[in-house]
């Protein structure tokens, strides 16, 4: 039981994180219907811009945890969302209206390229941080077993939670989200009504970017070791955690992130190590067998 | 998108150029101008802030060059670019002779120095493009012609074209040019020019997005190399059983998600082709884990071997044939091995979509619902696409087992399924030839860089993009039906 709820809660920390960057994949999904596979990469260099504010910051000699944390998430964020802008703007809009798979392949030729412009400007070699919010509260001690909560832990979730809510604001009640429903529904329509669908879209990949961001921090300071090569496993997992909550669903993002959380974290607790990866992509087989839409999609009609 | 007759109107531009190098101020400000450098105190901070800089500043002029182009002056971006390319040549002559001056190169590697370079040379080669034919203002329009000119062309000229191509496949290995290890380069391209042959099945003719394509290579190479090693089985002998063996993994898997849409068998396929490489690489008392297996036989020629010696009761190609062994009659004949493999795969396609099977593959691609409305099922006839697609995926998997060696799960990471994907696509979806094209570009060029290995995967990665950019249809584009019942309007 012990393990059971130490499980629980690194499975939910974990799943947080997918959760923020499965947004990513299923809002730009739902807007222009492709597959961003570069997303994966811009939370590796979400991570990597935190890690080297973090380092600038020392060396400025900003050393109170707070401030130091506060102003490496607004780097990090607003960097990345650069990178995602550009990303949009170099590798997808000059494809829009052509076929399906142009901006896929684009997609994954962005990843290829990003994944070696860290290597080449950082090293392949992982880069270890210091940890910097260590300790945390003791919930229960059973047969020796300690159950504990980080408070980076408790920190990662609040602070997806907090996301969430302010990201659900945003959706449904400003003028940015009304524009993003609408050319989801219908772009030229949406277009026809004045919306500046271009922006609206430039801006969905920078808000997926900023969460990304401060997923690729949060992952930076839980693991405390980041190399250029960690966006791929975690982009993979991601949109399967987009898929598996139905792709295009908001909570569904952020509920298919958390069961992959919770899957991969349980599946190493109890059964091996080794196969957790595959056990998260044998759960989204079954997912899509038996309910094709994933869990919160809503059944795509098919018009003749 | 700028008319003919554009007015040109520099606060605008300069207004973008700025943005333009501000963006990339902030994109360079960390990743680019600070390294954390790994040290025994853990990590340290260098700086490279001149990089940061000239990037930002370099971008912006050229977005104001291209932006200038696009308007159709021509005059200032040829001399700015030009007057770019001179300021680097005299960097470059003055770092070579070492210099103080030369210390002022914008980026330390010389190879990114001169990758930079290729830009103000493009646009200064553009400029004159527009200079000496103004019709051709208009980047639109002129892709366009050319696509029509390009592609109308391939079609007429497509059987003698794909004659002359086997010609020269055939006589490649005899030129006077030919080494080993440009025969063997020429092995490489052809075992993904097969590949992509073979993907071209699943993705080109029946339309189904296969992101996990490695994994039946993967299946293959790894049946060869254990029946070789166990069983003792011959290539021959195994290639067929390998084959079958990835076409059966291919029904199994795709037996549950053919029925979904696309993207969520691009993603199943992704996560299988993830599956297969995790468990080969766990599964360590079947598959030999991490390290594979070793000791691969190479094949034979109707049981000659290709040694330096023969063990008892068998003979060499050398022996037989009374000449002195050479190693490079491996490679050789390897060589001409994946040259028929590629061509029964060419040939087995080109037969197939005379079949009623293709034009069903064809039809779907289209537009599923009317097939379900005209009584074709569809997941059994995508079935078979994706089984037959394993299949070639596997006897290229035995072939590279045999090749190699060794098998580990290294080789079959996701990267090569992409870059698979890229051949079929880059090609033009659908065509054969543009997929001997991709695969050249793809595969062939960038072995002869090497030397470049670090910033090979870059400009793999730029070239994927650029391409995409400037052809979204593929080198080749061309995706109409086989046949046609009225010459309307075919849908892509």
């Amino acid at each position: 039981m012990a393990l059971f709820i130490q499980q629980l809660i690194n499975g939910v920390t974990l799943g947080s994180i997918y959760g923020l960057i499965a947004i990513g994949y299923t809002m730009v999904y739902g807007i222009i219907g492709m597959i961003n596979f570069a997303h994966g990469d811009i939370y590796m260099i979400g991570a990597f811009n935190a890690l080297l504010a973090f380092l600038v910051l020392g060396v400025l000699g900003v050393t109170w945890v707070p401030l130091s944390l506060l102003l490496v998430l607004v780097l990090a964020v607003v960097i990345t969302a650069v990178y995602g802008w550009t990303v949009e703007r170099v590798a997808y809009r000059p494809l829009r209206g052509s076929t399906r798979l142009a901006p896929l392949i684009s997609a994954i030729g962005m990843s290829i390229l990003l994944e070696n412009y860290v290597q080449l400007l950082q090293g392949a070699r992982n880069k270890p941080m210091t940890n910097m919010l260590s300790g945390g509260f003791r919930l229960m001690s059973r047969d020796g077993f300690n159950v504990e909560v980080r408070y980076l832990q408790v920190g990662i979730v609040a602070l997806t939670i907090i996301l969430m809510v302010g990201f659900t604001l945003l959706i449904t009640r400003t003028a940015l989200g009304r524009a993003q429903r609408a050319t989801e529904q219908d772009r030229r329509m949406a277009a026809l009504l004045g919306v500046n669908v271009d922006r609206t879209i430039s801006l969905t990949f920078v808000i997926g970017a900023a969460l990304a961001a401060v997923a690729g921090m949060m992952v930076l300071l839980y693991y405390g070791q980041i190399d250029f090569f960690i966006g791929f496993l975690v982009g993979i997992k991601a949109f399967t955690a987009a898929v598996l909550g139905g792709i295009g669903s908001l909570p569904g993002a952020m509920l298919g992130g958390l069961l992959i959380g919770l899957i991969e974290v349980m599946w190493s607790g109890y059964f091996s190590v080794d196969y957790k990866d595959v056990a998260a992509f044998g759960i989204l087989v079954m997912v899509l067998i038996f309910r094709p839409t994933g869990l919160l999609g809503r059944p795509d009609l098919e018009k003749v | 998108m700028a008319s003919a007759i554009a007015v040109v109107d520099y606060r605008e531009f300069t207004k973008r150029a700025l943005v333009a190098g501000f963006v990339t101020l902030v994109m360079a400000s960390l990743l680019v101008g600070i390294e954390a450098v790994s040290t025994v105190n853990g990590l340290e901070v260098a700086t490279r802030y001149r990089a940061v800089f000239c990037a930002s500043i370099g971008v912006a002029i050229v977005y104001f060059l291209m932006e200038m182009l696009k308007a159709g002056r021509t005059l200032v971006p040829l001399i700015v670019s030009l007057a770019m390319i001179v300021l680097f040549a005299v960097l470059e002559w003055a770092r070579a002779e070492g210099l103080p001056l030369g210390d002022q190169l914008p980026f330390d590697s010389w190879v990114v120095n001169w990758g930079v370079m290729l830009v103000p040379l493009s646009l200064a080669l553009r400029a004159l493009f527009i200079t000496v034919r103004p019709e051709a203002k208009s980047s639109r329009t002129k892709t366009d012609a050319r696509t029509h000119g390009f592609t109308g062309f391939y079609l007429r000229y497509n059987k003698l074209f794909g004659l002359i191509l086997i010609v020269f496949a055939i006589g490649f290995p005899f030129m006077p040019f030919a080494d080993r290890r440009l025969v063997d380069v020429g092995t490489l391209v052809l075992t993904y020019i097969m590949l992509g042959w073979g993907l071209n099945i699943v993705v080109g003719l029946a339309g189904l997005l296969d992101l996990g394509y490695v994994a039946f290579y993967a299946v293959g190479a790894y049946s060869y190399a254990m029946f070789a090693t166990h069983f003792d089985l011959s290539f021959w002998v195994a290639l067929p059983i390998a084959g079958a063996l990835a076409a059966s993994f291919g029904i199994m898997l795709g037996f549950p998600v053919l029925r979904l849409r696309g993207d969520y068998l691009a993603i199943v396929t992704l996560g299988f082709g993830e599956m297969i490489r995790i468990i080969l690489t766990n599964w360590w008392w079947f598959t030999g884990g991490p390290n594979g297996i070793n000791d691969v036989p190479r094949p034979s020629l109707f049981g000659l071997l290709f040694e330096r010696s023969a063990p008892p009761g068998r003979e060499t190609f050398a022996q037989f044939f009374d000449i002195p062994y050479s190693p490079s009659q491996r490679v050789f004949f390897l060589y001409f091995v994946i040259l028929v493999f590629a061509l029964f795969t060419n040939l087995f396609t080109l037969r197939l979509r005379r079949l009623p099977i293709s034009r069903a593959w064809e039809a779907l691609r289209e537009d599923e619902t009317a097939c379900r409305a005209l009584g074709i099922n569809p997941r059994n006839t995508k079935l078979t696409a994706f089984a037959i697609g394993a299949m070639f995926a596997g006897m290229a998997g035995s072939f590279f087992a045999a090749r190699q060696g060794f098998v580990s799960p290294e080789s079959f990471v996701f990267i090569e399924s992409a870059v698979i994907l890229a051949i079929v696509v880059l090609g033009g979806l659908g065509t054969q030839i543009g997929v001997v094209l991709a695969a050249i570009v793809l595969i062939g060029l960038p072995e002869f860089f090497r030397d470049l290995q670090d910033y090979r995967m870059l400009v793999f990665g730029i070239g994927m993009v650029l391409i995409m950019i400037w052809r979204p249809g593929g080198l080749l584009s061309h995706r109409d039906p086989t046949i046609f019942l009225h010459r309307g309007k075919a849908k892509s």
